[in-house]
Parts: C-alpha cells; structure tokens; sequence
C-alpha cells in the first residue's frame, strides 16, 4: 500500500508537469486524465475509497470528456500547434517558475512532520455526514450545478 | 493498518497545486488555463484527504465532494464561454482578450 501511495504520487507529479509542457492540446487532456487517475489511486491507498471512484467517474470520465468534446469543437489544428511554439518561448517560464517555487518552499517550510495511521473511511460514514450535518451544503451544491448548466448553456448558446 | 508520513501527503499536495499555479500563469492558451485550474482544485481537494485520512474522518471527504461540484459547474460555465470567444473572435489567446470590449 506504502509503494502503490509514492508510485501514484510520483505519476500524478510527472503527468501534472507534463500536462503544462505540452503543446498539443489532446496530449495534454490524456496527460491530465492520467494524473487524475493516479490521484484516484493516492486517495485509496489514504483510505478513501468512495472519493476515488468519485475521482475517476467524474473527474477524470464525465469532466474530461466535456473538455474533449470542446476542444474538438473548436478543432485546433495544425495552425494552433505553431502559435503555440510562438507563444511559450523559454524566458516566459522563468519568474513565474521561480514565484510558483518561493510559494513551494513556504508550504514546504510550513507542514506539520507525524505520522498517520491510515484507516479506511467507508462510503456509509461519508454518506451519514453528507445526509447529516452537512446536507445544506448538499441542496446549495446542487443549486450551485444547476446555475452552472443553465449558464452554460445560456453563454454557449448564442 | 499502514502508516504513511502526514507530510508526505501534504508535500504531493503542495507540489501538485504549485504546478499548476506555474500553469495558470504561463500558458496563453485559456484551454490550457483551465486545464491549471482543475490541476490546482484537485490538488486542494487532495490536500483535504489527507487531513480527512490524519484523523480518520469524513469530513474531508465531504469538502471533496463540495470541490468536486465546483470544479463541474466551473468547467461548465468556463468552456462555454471558451466556445463563444472562439466564435467571436476566432482566438482563445488570453494576452488578446484582456480588453473586454464586447
């Protein structure tokens, strides 16, 4: 379980940093669903087995393939591929890399060192808080998607 | 059951939102900016996990779950508007929308 956590740690990062490397934007959504992935599998090995089903059916299934069916949409071709070589030359990646690193090593800097022992959170203990104490935040969570679609389709519309 | 360090969890956490903060602020293409913007909420919700897996509570996944629907309804409403600015404009190059002219 212990290796499994670096082994999906150590994919999220790379897929991660190669998904903003990348100049092709489909190469990018397969990268970004392979980092989703393996966050899945970091979330079971912390004892979450309910969130990385979640992960992998809505995340990485129903919201990547809204961005695929977008970016097919909007049909980048060739053209978009050499824009994007003029676009990133490698001077841009320097102060943001460098303010993105001072913001690393501030977290770094800040974490707490123990160890956790890892127990399984079941899908009826997250679904007794969810219907339980929390289920206003359900209600406004499904106000806050139904807003999302009506705009969505309100903007996209015209 | 297993052990793993808290701060090693919190560590991908941190790193992950960190690459995609570099993402956000580098890339002109707004798919791409997108794309940072799922990276970095995932890696918040990470960061939930691990505190919610510390202390063996599902709270954190809660807050997840809060994430999760945020991350949907923003996805949503942002490659809607991705797909109107490429009509209108016929480009989705940020640095050439920062007028807000309509």
């Amino acid at each position: 379980m212990i290796s499994l956590f670096y082994l999906g740690s150590a994919v999220a990062l790379i897929a991660s940093l190669l998904v903003i490397l990348q100049r092709n934007v489909v190469h990018a959504l397969i990268y970004l669903v392979l980092s989703l992935l393996a966050v899945a599998v970091v979330f079971f090995t912390l004892g979450a087995p309910f969130v990385a089903v979640l992960e992998a059916i809505v995340y990485a299934g129903a919201i990547m393939v809204l961005f695929l069916f977008v970016v097919m949409m909007l049909n980048l071709g060739q053209a978009s591929r050499e824009q994007e070589r003029s676009w990133l030359p490698p001077r841009i990646w320097i102060a943001p890399s460098i303010l993105a690193a001072a913001l690393f090593v501030q977290l770094v800097l800040v974490l707490p060192a123990q160890d956790m022992e890892i127990t399984e959170v079941s899908a009826r203990a997250v679904s007794a808080a969810l219907f339980g104490p929390y289920v206003l935040a359900v209600e406004l969570g499904s106000f806050l998607l139904l807003a999302g679609l009506i705009s969505a389709y309100h903007i996209a519309k015209r | 059951m297993h052990a793993i360090p808290l701060e090693h969890g919190l560590l991908l956490a941190a790193a992950l939102f960190v690459i995609g903060l570099v993402g956000a602020m580098t890339r002109r293409n707004l798919v791409f900016v997108l794309m940072s913007l799922e990276i970095m909420l995932n890696a918040a919700g990470l960061a939930f996990i691990v505190a919610g897996a510390r202390w063996a509570n599902a709270e954190g996944q809660v807050m997840f779950l809060m994430i999760l629907t945020l991350a949907a309804a923003e996805v949503a409403v942002g490659l809607g508007l991705i797909i109107q600015m490429h009509k209108r404009f016929k480009t989705i190059d940020i640095d050439l929308l920062s007028r807000l002219r309509g």
